[in-house]
C-alpha cells in the first residue's frame, strides 16, 4: 500500500514496509552465509596449498611413527630414545634407491652394535616386489610398509629416496633426499654417538 | 513338382544355417569359459585399476599409467584377482596400503564429503542467484522516493546550461 502525498513542487511516495524490503535482511543473511562458507573453503584450500609447497621437515622433534615390519616386528620411534635413528624411504620400483641399497645395508653392519637404529619405510609399494628387493640387497635391518603413506606425510617426504637422521632426543640432525653413501651417513652419525 | 537337386540344395542350405547358429552360440559362451578358466584377463584387472589412480604419478588412472610401479599394481590386482577378491575388497586393500588418494572416485568421508556437496550447492546458489536477478530485471523495486516530475531548476544546473551553450556557440 503507498500514502501519496503531494505538494506543489514535490511529489514524496512514501511507502509502508513491503514485502521486498521484509525480505531484506534474509537476503542479507543469506549473502553473509555466502561469503562466510566462500571464505571458509578459500581458507581450507589455502592451508592445503601452503602445506604443499613446504619442504620435508628437516628440524625440531621428528614426527613419531610406528612402522610393523615385514617380518611382523613393530618399531616404534619413541621408544628408540637414546639411540641415533636413521630412516630411510625406499621402493623396489625406484632405480636411485638401488644405487643407495649396499651403501645403507653397510652402513647398518658397522654402525648397529654402536646404538644407531636403522628402519627402512617402504613407500607406496607391493608387498611381493618389497621381499624380492630386500633379498635381491641382502638388507638385514627392519623394513616395513608405509601403510596409508602416514609416515611419508609426516616427513612430508617429495620421493624416494630420503633418508632421515634423528638423534638421542628424538630431534631431527638432518634430511638427505636422494641417494646416500656410507661416508655421508657416518660423516653425519659419528659426531652424534659421543 | 520339386525336384530332388533342390531339395538337397535345401538341406544344404539348412545345416550351415544350424552350424553358424551353433558357432555363434560357442563364441557367445566361449569369453566367459576362458575368463574363468584361466587367469583374469587383462579387461578384467583394467576394469578394477581403472577405479584406481597411481599414487607416485599426477592424475594418472591405473589401467593407463605406464610406470614399472603401475605394472606392479596392476600385478597385484590381477592376484587378488585370482585369490577371489571383490573389486570393493580390493580397493580396500589400495586405501589401507596407500590411502584414500588412490580412489578415483573419492569415499565420502570427511573432508572428501565436499566434493560431493558442494558442487549441488554451488550450483543451486548460482541458479538462484540468477533466478533473483532475472526477477530484479523484469520488476524492478519502486523507488521510496520518487523524484518530482519536474523539479525546479537548480543553479548547477543553470551554470551547467550555461557553459554548454557557449561550448556550442564557440563550434559554430
Amino acid at each position: 500500500m503507498n500514502n501519496e502525498t503531494m505538494n506543489n513542487e514535490t511529489m514524496v511516495v512514501v511507502e509502508s514496509q513491503t514485502p521486498i524490503q521484509n525480505q531484506k535482511p534474509k537476503v542479507l543473511l543469506g549473502w553473509a552465509a555466502a561469503w562466510i562458507v566462500l571464505i571458509a573453503l578459500l581458507g581450507l584450500v589455502a592451508v592445503k596449498l601452503y602445506q604443499v609447497t613446504l619442504g620435508p621437515v628437516s628440524s625440531g622433534s621428528a614426527p613419531d611413527f610406528t612402522l610393523t615390519t615385514f617380518d611382523g616386528e613393530t618399531i616404534a620411534l619413541g621408544s628408540q630414545r637414546g639411540k641415533v635413528v636413521v630412516v630411510n624411504f625406499w621402493a623396489s620400483w625406484c632405480n636411485p634407491c638401488k644405487d643407495e641399497a649396499a651403501d645403507l645395508e653397510a652402513f647398518w653392519r658397522q654402525y648397529k652394535d654402536r646404538g644407531v637404529v636403522m628402519v627402512g619405510v617402504d613407500y607406496v609399494d607391493t608387498e611381493t616386489e618389497a621381499r624380492a628387493y630386500l633379498a635381491q640387497f641382502d638388507i638385514t635391518y627392519p623394513n616395513g610398509p608405509d601403510l596409508g603413506t602416514r609416515i611419508s606425510q609426516a616427513y612430508r617426504i617429495k620421493g624416494v629416496p630420503e633418508t632421515y637422521i634423528i638423534d638421542k632426543n628424538g630431534n631431527l640432525v638432518t634430511n638427505i633426499i636422494g641417494p646416500t653413501t656410507l661416508a655421508d651417513l657416518a660423516a653425519i652419525v659419528e659426531p652424534l654417538l659421543k | 513338382m520339386i525336384q530332388k537337386s533342390e531339395i538337397r540344395s535345401q538341406k544344404s542350405e539348412a545345416v550351415i544355417a544350424a552350424l553358424l547358429v551353433a558357432l555363434a552360440v560357442a563364441l557367445v559362451f566361449a569369453a566367459p569359459v576362458f575368463a574363468q578358466n584361466g587367469e583374469p584377463t587383462d579387461d578384467e584387472v583394467n576394469a578394477v585399476a581403472k577405479q584406481l589412480y597411481c599414487p607416485v604419478c599426477e592424475n594418472t588412472p591405473l589401467d593407463v599409467c605406464p610406470t614399472q610401479a603401475c605394472a606392479q599394481w596392476r600385478a597385484t590386482i590381477k592376484e587378488k584377482l585370482i585369490a577371489g577378491w571383490s573389486e570393493q575388497q580390493i580397493k580396500d586393500y589400495f586405501v589401507q596400503q596407500y590411502g584414500e588418494r588412490v580412489l578415483a572416485q573419492p569415499s565420502t568421508r570427511g573432508l572428501n564429503v565436499l566434493v560431493w556437496v558442494l558442487p549441488p550447492i554451488g550450483f543451486l546458489i548460482g541458479a538462484a542467484a540468477l533466478a533473483y536477478y532475472l526477477q530484479q530485471l523484469r520488476n524492478p523495486a519502486p523507488s521510496v522516493v520518487a523524484a518530482p516530475a519536474s523539479a525546479p531548476p537548480t543553479d548547477d544546473d543553470d551554470d551547467y546550461e550555461k557553459r554548454l551553450e557557449e561550448e556550442l556557440a564557440k563550434r559554430r
